[in-house]
């Protein structure tokens, strides 16, 4: 049995324990935020906070969760939308937008730790994140602004 | 009129899926005017049950509410907000009432397939007269009401007026009176005049923005139904593989799983059939995927088996140093190759797999003689088809709902993900939804083909080509329709191949044989991007060659401004009418100076470790001409950071989406050349996941990529693939500029030079 916090609720699993925080998240509470892109800790689309860490859930076995506090998408900001998201929207970055959830989580991520990130800074927090349609250059952008509005 | 409109709508359809094809008997622009508008033969929108619903796209309920259908695919490109806003603005509706209503797969729409950027380009047209036949109506039952003509009312956003009696009337408040009169002829349209458009041209940000920004937007893999179980198929690893023996004990007995199923192997051709295996159906994702390995299957593997990719590049590389089959010739190159001033390269592109970042998945029920699916396809009505071959039923029996698509370019034209779901349903008695694994994308893909070209040009004293010969060889996309199919088809040779805009006295352009052993498909820009590679980077050698300026050397190949005349040559022109899109190459001598001028291509110098390329080409009647600026380090690290691109596409739509596009096409480029490269060995796909199959991260992409979109008053033209091929080659020229190697093999990875 695990107890887990998941966006302020108290949760428990009695599930495989080897079963990644992910598929619990998707198939199990239906958190469908989170997106499956690999499986492996490759592209971040999985990208979750534990304990206000971002986190591959994809690789994240539910056994490690054990007392953890989960925040997803769904949950990132609990008034309005998050200054990310805001930036999101007015840079316009997604295309397809699979891969954003994770892009945006793991850039609250960084924005925590690094409040006012340099672009070698951005680069090697987001290089974990895979965007197939190719955003990139609006993710910096869309960082930058969200800095620069925080600040 | 309206024959000979039929007949090229036949040649196009032949022209893209090719004789022996899966072809899909649909119209291109389906009918908006007259009977048979409103024949339901699947699920009803909220258009279709509106109060006033002058025809199949577009609806209007008496509180002011716009339904408008989107029956393209939604993957990235805002397809789903364009085509709508088109509608939307000859309506003059308030963009902030209308709601979009996403089509399932059905035939009255005419073509569905969202592949080959010509949404735009194709429904354009209809979108406008569904726009402007409602507001005709609108107008016509407020001019009734208040007993003046029609002719003295006009609109404002979702407003009828009468100037001279200051008369207003809201759009919802006329939805009654108007749903009482006829629809308009044609003829008895009026349109705005593109001044007064309020969206076309301006355009607006994607209707799903903030959902996708927020998690809340769903996709194929979000689908879910009450009682589904999950499956996950393990497939024969060599195409056409059967299985030869089966243990399936051990993967039963893990947590979740319910059962397994074996899936019939195809009969060739593959087309879009599931490829057979074995299902592991269980409880959730993870527990499928966790029974599936354990399964133990010995494979018969049959023919491909012999599958090679170093083999293979060897045979295909031999093929196009031989005389191929005769494309197009201009004068008489056979006798202007003297032995003397030849230049001639081998180029090298190998297969590409389209690894979007949603792996495929399906949801589909079997139910009483009928099928829904949910999917994130390009092409619902291939679905229909696919699954009604399968389960024999009816393809007005499937009904396919068409989800966001996390990523498709072109990889989710081919709905062999959804049958599989059917398929199982049907097996199951169950809502059964499918899910691969990034593995099995990476290894069970309709590849890109690999492609080797052979060019070779005689040059006079000054460096300019005298005579000039291209021959390519690739595994062409029919094959996986007809196996014997080993020659390009028409439609895929004229991708940049056939059309050589080149003004020379002596062109041959040839095609080579080459047998397919995987299955071959479409990927964004298809076979434009090796063609183009080979073309725009062969030219920057000769233009160094002749130690000219690679962007005057170009211009001095191409021209002077003319039309194209494919005379006597098969030119499909991505099935567009020639004299409406003609190949201009004044066009595409606009984009290069407008880049060459945008990019300071003059003052830039290259030097050691610094470069700068260029590189044009027309595709899916879109002209491009890019810059690619490189800094390469003392370790050979390859940084961009600066890519510009200037853009003919005709009428642009939505601008800002368009600007995207090409940003994202330099990303999709920036992968194709680093490190695109999928290899068989012993017929099984050697890749698996994006540790070896990888693709451009954030710190390896362009810096900054600047899109410059000419005005033109010509008509709209693709943006989703055009801005790939220039930049391929672009990239490449620049790597020579700053290295002095030539990258002729790509990608970067595995090429001895680079890697």
């Amino acid at each position: 049995m695990v107890k887990l916090k998941v966006n302020g609720s108290d949760r428990t699993f009695d599930g495989d324990p080897s079963m990644p925080l992910l598929w619990y998240l998707r198939d199990i509470l239906r958190l469908t935020g989170t997106k499956f892109g690999c499986g492996m800790a490759l592209c971040g689309a999985c990208t979750v906070h534990k304990n206000g860490q971002a986190v591959r859930s994809c690789v994240t076995p539910m056994s490690a969760t054990a007392a953890s506090e989960i925040r997803t998408i769904e949950d990132l900001s609990a008034n309005g939308l998050h200054p990310l998201q805001q930036a999101w929207m007015q840079i316009n970055v997604p295309q397809c937008g699979y891969c954003q959830s994770g892009q945006i989580m793991q850039a609250a991520s960084l924005l925590k730790s690094t409040p006012h990130p340099t672009d070698e800074q951005i680069d090697e927090a987001m290089a974990g994140n895979i965007c197939r349609c190719g955003t990139y250059q609006r993710i910096r952008q869309a960082i930058k602004m969200a800095a620069r509005k925080t600040a | 009129m309206s024959q000979i409109e039929n007949v090229s709508r036949r040649r196009f359809l032949k022209g893209v899926f090719g004789s022996g094809a899966l072809v899909l008997a649909v119209r291109l622009v389906p009918p908006v005017f007259g009977q048979g508008q409103t024949q339901m033969t699947g699920g009803q929108t909220d258009a279709d049950t509106a109060a006033l619903h002058p025809n199949l796209f577009v609806g209007i309920q008496p509180d002011g509410t716009v339904y408008i259908v989107a029956h393209r695919s939604e993957m990235g490109t805002a397809i789903r907000t364009s085509l709508p806003m088109v509608l939307a603005d000859e309506l003059d509706a308030d963009w902030k009432r209308v709601k979009i209503d996403q089509a399932i797969g059905d035939k009255r729409y005419g073509d569905q397939n969202t592949d080959g950027s010509h949404s735009i380009r194709s429904f354009f047209d209809t979108m406008r007269e569904c726009g402007a036949t409602a507001r005709w109506m609108l107008i016509q039952a407020a001019a009734q009401q208040w007993s003046v003509p029609a002719s003295e009312c006009s609109t404002e956003p979702h407003t009828v007026i009468h100037k001279a009696t200051a008369r207003r009337a809201g759009y919802g408040d006329l939805v009654a009176s108007a749903a009482r009169l006829t629809p308009p002829r044609k003829e008895d349209l009026q349109f705005k005049k593109p001044s007064e458009w309020r969206y076309i041209g301006k355009g607006m940000t994607s209707v799903d923005l903030e959902k996708l920004c927020t998690g809340k937007a769903m996709y194929g893999m979000d689908a879910h139904v009450d009682g589904m179980v999950y499956a996950s198929i393990e497939r024969p690893p060599v195409l056409g593989g059967k299985i030869k023996t089966l243990d399936d004990q051990d993967a039963l007995k893990i947590a979740g799983v319910q059962q397994t199923v074996a899936i019939d192997p195809f009969k060739p051709p593959a087309a879009f059939q599931p490829l057979g295996g074995v299902a592991v159906i269980a409880d959730n994702t993870w527990a499928a995927f966790q029974g599936r390995k354990k399964l133990k299957i010995t494979w018969d593997n049959g023919p491909n088996e012999s599958y090679d990719s170093v083999a293979y590049k060897k045979e295909l590389r031999e093929t196009a140093h031989k005389p191929g089959k005769v494309i197009r010739s201009v004068g008489d190159s056979d006798k202007e190759f003297p032995t003397t001033n030849v230049a001639e390269a081998d180029y090298y592109v190998p297969l590409l797999a389209h690894a979007p970042m949603e792996p495929m998945v399906a949801l589909a029920e079997f139910k009483d003689g009928k099928v829904t699916a949910w999917a994130p396809t390009q092409n619902p009505q291939a679905v229909q088809a696919i699954v009604s071959s399968e389960l024999g039923i009816p393809k007005e029996n499937v009904i396919c709902n068409v989800t966001l698509l996390g990523g498709g370019f072109g990889r989710k034209s081919k709905p062999d993900y959804v049958a599989e779901a059917a398929v199982l349903s049907k097996k199951l008695g169950r809502p059964v939804k499918v899910v691969w694994t990034r593995e099995d994308d990476v290894k069970f893909d309709y590849y890109n083909a690999v492609a080797a070209m052979y060019m070779k040009a005689s040059v006079d004293d000054k460096g300019k080509p005298t005579a000039w010969l291209q021959r390519s060889v690739f595994p062409p996309i029919t094959s996986t329709f007809d196996v014997s199919a080993v020659y390009g088809d028409p439609p895929h040779l004229a991708q940049g191949w056939t059309d050589l805009p080149y003004d020379l006295p002596n062109i041959r352009i040839e095609n080579g044989p080459a047998q397919a052993h995987v299955r071959i498909g479409w990927l964004r820009s298809v076979a434009n991007i090796y063609h183009a590679f080979a073309i725009q980077c062969f030219t920057d050698e000769l233009a160094h060659r002749a130690k000219r300026d690679p962007v005057a050397y170009l211009l001095d190949l191409i021209g002077p401004p003319r039309t194209l005349d494919f005379t006597n040559v098969q030119y499909p022109n991505y099935g567009a009418d020639y004299k409406t899109y003609p190949w201009e190459t004044g066009r595409l001598r606009n984009v290069i100076e407008v880049v060459a001028d945008k990019s300071g291509w003059v003052k830039k110098k290259s030097g050691k470790g610094h470069g700068f390329g260029i590189a044009a080409h027309r595709s899916f009647l879109t002209y491009v001409a890019t810059v690619v600026e490189v800094e390469v380090g003392d370790d050979g690290e390859i940084h961009i950071p600066r890519v510009d691109t200037a853009v003919d596409a005709g009428l642009v739509v939505n601008p800002e989406i368009t600007r995207a596009q090409f940003e994202g096409a330099a990303v999709f480029g920036t992968s194709i050349v680093r490190s695109g490269e999928i290899t068989a060995k012993n017929g099984a796909i050697e890749q698996s996941n994006f540790n070896d199959y990888p693709v451009a991260r954030i710190n390896e992409v362009p810096v900054q990529t600047n899109v410059y979109i000419a005005e033109s008053s010509a008509p709209p033209a693709g943006v989703g693939e055009p801005g790939v091929p220039p930049f391929v080659a672009a990239f490449c020229n620049a790597i020579f500029a700053a290295t002095g190697k030539r990258v002729r093999d790509l990608p970067l990875s595995s090429n001895s030079d680079f890697a």
